[in-house]
């Protein structure tokens, strides 16, 4: 399976237009300067929009970081 | 020679969905750079989460010329905001207040047990709150109120009966809607934004997405949510006095299927005799519906003037000359004709909305001329309608709201200063299609395809000779011909198979029986590519001369200095009405830069 971490760096630094924005699985809301509700929100959409996925309520509420957020997407696409 | 990619054009409407939001901050960044914007103050009073839809609102105001601050109320306190706790809104000193419900902000639905004599008293209680919002903001505030009428809800529990029953909530809804529309028919400072028909437009499905509601207390897909920034900036455009009047159309496979110089009036595909036919109708039969509620029309087409206007002389076109307000049918680059049009009808380019099936044309004219719509059609014209309406670009206010809204908000006219460099000259544009192509001679794979350009193609056409398979063939076989046909891909695909020459040697001496090009690939420098390829194979054979021939007719005025661009020179010809021209080998170099050439090897 594809490292998706390259992929979702780009869509942080574009979403929070920051070029030099570097992401870790570690990263979280707390290391991530801007990253509130709406950024929150943005990162979901796009996210939800480019991968064609849909997560299920309740889903997001568990994820502590970006590495979550990666394995859950990688098994999103693994389902469709 | 070529260039990367330049990147596309800033226009968010031409951005798909899902890329603008991952951009829309740095999009954002570069938007506020601009000059000439005009500063506006809006509230919204939400019923709902109004984050999302002011960060895609703000985007779209700033493509189209206004600077927006934003008072967002607390999510849910539209009615305490209005009414109760006006304080903070009256400072912030708004143009304009959005009161943004949806029917999940619908207070009390009469219960299932309603009967018609009770539900006037249900429908009440939820207008007057609304009138109170409204009441409230012309009286502490003067502005210009934008309030949407309801959505339906996402579940009818009676079915069918649910739009009938008094206690049906669709019919609820629809009261509900009755309501609002009769307030703001009666009231110039209420304008209603329809909020049902943009759900409709959409389908409820696609709408409401639960998910959204319970996480983000947002009822709508974000789908949803663009559709009613796009609908709320074309209404602050026309309070404003900036919807577009001006529809520029392109003709050939744009009002009508074929290509009128090649096929002629008669062949064209308009009328009710296929369903492409039908579909060109469809969509003069909009442009008419515009026109008719004063939206200029105007051509702008690649052709010979008189060709051009002949196809409004056929029978089915529902479009007729005098329904066009100015009309540029020539050679010369479309922007420059726009640029004509706008001075011809005194009127900005940014109230203009050009379109054209083509999408290098397209393109040009957008990156070309600021400030003009340029939606990205497609070439399916059975679509075209909707993608306009979609667009929402002729958006008005009744006219009397226009009068006061005009009277009341001043509306000036900015210069829009261009987000990026125009294309330093003709050759950068030429680079920016990225185009590749391939040149070889005859093979199997393409003689029926060049036996029928042969024969269809009329205007990019020297000689007009016309060929059969037959000939083409022996032409391909006899080694007494050079033959050569070119394909050209660009960034918007591929034209398929779209030029040949075909050349007869006698001694060092090729004579040039045919060149054709197919006039979707005019001007760009695909003849000279031609040119370097057939020199090539040409001295291969021994040839030191070529020469070429120009036979005039009807529809071929356009190549009449076709030889002479390329560098030929003129020669005595037999021919009465023709010209001849020669080009001598020997000291021939190579001149094609704008096109990638591919090399393919089948001998």
């Amino acid at each position: 399976m594809p490292d998706l971490l390259p992929e979702i760096q780009e869509i942080f630094r574009d979403i929070f237009d920051d070029p030099q924005l570097t992401i870790t699985r570690d990263s979280n809301a707390s290391t991530v300067e801007d990253w509130d509700s709406l950024a929150h929100l943005n990162l979901v959409t796009a996210i939800s929009q480019k991968y064609k996925i849909k997560f299920a309520l309740g889903e997001l509420q568990e994820l502590k970081n970006v590495g979550d957020m990666i394995d859950l997407i990688q098994t999103k696409i693994a389902q469709k | 020679m070529l260039k990367a990619q330049r990147p596309s054009t800033m226009n968010p409407s031409t951005y798909p969905l899902d890329e603008l939001l991952i951009k829309r901050r740095g999009l954002r960044r570069q938007l506020l750079t601009l000059n000439g914007l005009k500063d506006i103050r809006i509230a919204i009073l939400g019923g709902t989460t109004t984050s999302e839809l002011v960060d895609l609102f703000e985007i779209l105001l700033l493509q189209n010329g206004f600077r927006p601050a934003f008072y967002q109320s607390e999510y849910g306190r539209y009615y305490e905001d209005a009414v109760l706790q006006p304080d903070e809104i009256i400072a912030f000193r708004p143009d304009i207040v959005y009161v943004h419900t949806c029917s999940l902000n619908i207070q009390a639905f009469p219960p299932l047990s309603c009967t018609e004599n009770q539900l006037p008293g249900f429908i009440e209680t939820e207008m007057t709150r609304f009138r109170a919002i409204w009441r409230s903001l012309e009286e502490k505030i003067g502005c210009q109120i934008i309030q949407n009428n309801f959505e339906l809800t996402p579940h009818a529990l009676l079915g069918n009966l649910d739009a009938v029953s008094a206690g049906g909530t669709t019919r609820f809804v629809g009261e509900l809607n009755r309501q609002i529309t009769a307030e703001a028919a009666a009231n110039p400072r209420l304008i209603m934004q329809d909020l049902s028909a943009i759900a409709a437009t959409i389908g409820m499905r696609h709408w409401f997405d639960p998910e959204r509601w319970f996480s983000y207390k947002i009822a709508s897909t974000v789908e949803g949510t663009f559709a009613i920034a796009t609908s709320l900036t074309a209404l602050v455009g026309a309070i404003y006095g900036r919807s577009r009047k001006v529809l520029v159309l392109d003709l050939d496979n744009t009002l009508w299927g074929g290509v009128i110089g090649d096929d002629g009036v008669d062949k064209l595909l308009i009328g009710r005799e296929t369903p492409m036919a039908e579909a060109y109708t469809a969509f003069q039969e909009y442009c008419l519906q515009l026109r008719n509620r004063g939206i200029l029309l105007a051509v702008c087409s690649k052709n010979n003037e008189d060709v051009a206007q002949a196809g409004f002389a056929h029978p089915d076109s529902v479009l007729k000359l005098e329904h066009f307000s100015a009309f540029k049918a020539n050679w010369n680059p479309k922007h420059e004709n726009i640029l004509a049009i706008a001075q011809e009808l005194n009127l900005g380019v940014d109230s203009f909305v050009f379109v054209d099936d083509n999408p290098a044309e397209r393109a040009i004219v957008e990156a070309q001329i600021p400030g003009i719509a340029v939606p990205n059609v497609g070439s399916e014209v059975a679509k075209y309608p909707s993608i306009l309406n979609a667009g929402r670009y002729f958006e008005p206010v009744s006219l009397g709201k226009e009068d006061i809204a005009r009277a009341q908000l001043y509306a000036e006219n900015s210069q829009r200063v261009k987000l990026e460099q125009k294309f330093a000259n003709y050759g950068e544009y030429l680079d920016s299609l990225e185009m590749t192509a391939e040149i070889d001679v005859f093979n199997a794979t393409y003689l029926e395809r060049i036996a029928q350009l042969t024969n269809k193609t009329n205007q990019f056409n020297l000689t007009t000779r016309r060929y059969t398979l037959a000939e083409v063939q022996a032409a391909a076989v006899d080694g007494n011909h050079v033959g050569i046909y070119g394909k050209l891909t660009d960034r918007f695909g591929d034209n398929g198979l779209i030029s040949i020459v075909l050349g007869r040697m006698d001694e060092t001496d090729l004579h040039l029986d045919l060149w054709l090009m197919s006039c979707r690939v005019l001007k760009r420098d695909m003849e000279i590519a031609m040119l370097d390829s057939l020199v090539e194979r040409a001295r291969q054979k021994g040839v030191k001369r070529l020469v070429g021939y120009y036979l005039p007719t009807a529809k071929n005025g356009m190549v009449a200095d076709h030889y002479e661009k390329l560098g030929f020179s003129s020669i005595p010809c037999d021919a009465v009405t023709g010209t001849a021209w020669e080009l001598e080998l020997a000291t021939y170099e190579p001149r094609s830069c704008h096109i990638r050439i591919l090399e393919r090897t089948n001998a």
